[in-house]
């Protein structure tokens, strides 16, 4: 029989990773992180949010891009869900809507490597009808 | 909502809004008695007795962004088809317990989905809230808490994505293992 993983593999994976961290830190520019949050409310979750964040946190790590992936609330955009936000260096956020992996990987590759801007923005002065 | 794990998801953002420090989330399958019971409980700030009358309700919500509030009443629809049902305790000050019961094999059961992915998401993103994690399958049971984790991980943080993928595994792994005794 395979053996379980445990929290004690965890303790001696911890040399390997505090070099993988010290190595980030020492070429680390506290602006130059990118900030994406997800907006996870039930209309989010409901329409796919969970997959799209669980995409940005392993394809940013696999190409190395320095980025802190969080979650929020619902933006108002349920109509647009699954929507993200994305704060690159210096600039203003940027909200994107109907996100699946296809888009999120464009968002990657040329929002964020790029600063190209994309489909699918929604607009900072859009205002929803009560 | 596809699966229950979704649900859950959801329904722990609200014990998040509620500020709490401590999140506890349990799912206990009785395969002899058929049911399957999920509880998720929080020190939150709780809510007073009116509000809880209400918050089955879909078109109350405590937000300001939108009109309608579907969690718990999309949560409390699923647990009823099944023959189930849900219920909520808060305290004010002291927090809330919500506890949906559903028939194990019922054809309207949703699946538990990716339980282990839903965690180590909640975890990573929410790293100032301990979260404990309790699968039982009858006399088997697994415990998943972000304390233990800390205490292992010493000071590297939890939403490290490769500490991410190993919890995934770690959770799946003890998932299985309970399942097949």
């Amino acid at each position: 029989m395979t053996k379980i993983k445990s929290l004690a593999d965890l303790r001696n994976m911890k040399a390997d990773l505090q070099s993988k961290i010290a190595l980030r830190e020492k070429s680390d520019n506290p602006e130059g992180l990118v900030q994406i949050k997800v907006a996870m409310a039930t209309c989010g979750i409901a329409s796919g949010a969970k997959e799209v964040m669980e995409f940005l946190i392993d394809e940013l790590d696999k190409r190395n891009i320095d980025a802190i992936v969080s979650q929020t609330g619902c933006m108002g955009y349920c109509y647009a869900e699954p929507t993200i936000e994305v704060t690159l260096p210096n600039q203003e956020p940027v909200v994107f809507g109907y996100v699946d992996s296809k888009k999120a990987d464009d968002i990657i590759e040329k929002y964020i490597k790029t600063g190209e801007l994309l489909e699918g923005i929604i607009p900072v002065n859009y205002e929803k009808i009560d | 909502m596809k699966d229950l794990s979704l649900h859950i998801l959801d329904i722990a953002q609200n014990s998040i809004s509620a500020g709490a420090s401590k999140i506890g989330i349990s799912i206990d399958e009785n395969l002899a008695a058929n049911t399957m019971a999920i509880g998720v409980t929080d020190n939150g700030r709780g809510m007073p007795a009116e509000v809880v009358e209400r918050v089955t309700d879909p078109y109350y919500t405590s937000r300001t962004t939108r009109k309608v509030g579907l969690g718990i009443p999309l949560f409390k629809q699923n647990a009823e088809a099944t023959g189930g049902s849900l219920q909520i305790d808060s305290e004010e000050g002291r927090g809330t317990m919500l506890k949906a019961t559903f028939l194990h094999n019922h054809l309207d059961r949703p699946p538990l989905g990716d339980m282990a992915g839903v965690m180590v998401l909640l975890a990573g993103a929410n790293p100032e809230i301990r979260f404990v994690y309790t699968h039982r399958i009858d006399n088997e049971e697994y415990v998943f808490d972000t304390e233990e984790v800390k205490e292992a991980l010493d000071g590297i943080p939890l939403n490290e994505p490769q500490v991410m993928r190993f919890l995934k595994e770690m959770i799946n792994e003890n998932l299985t293992a309970i399942k097949a005794r």
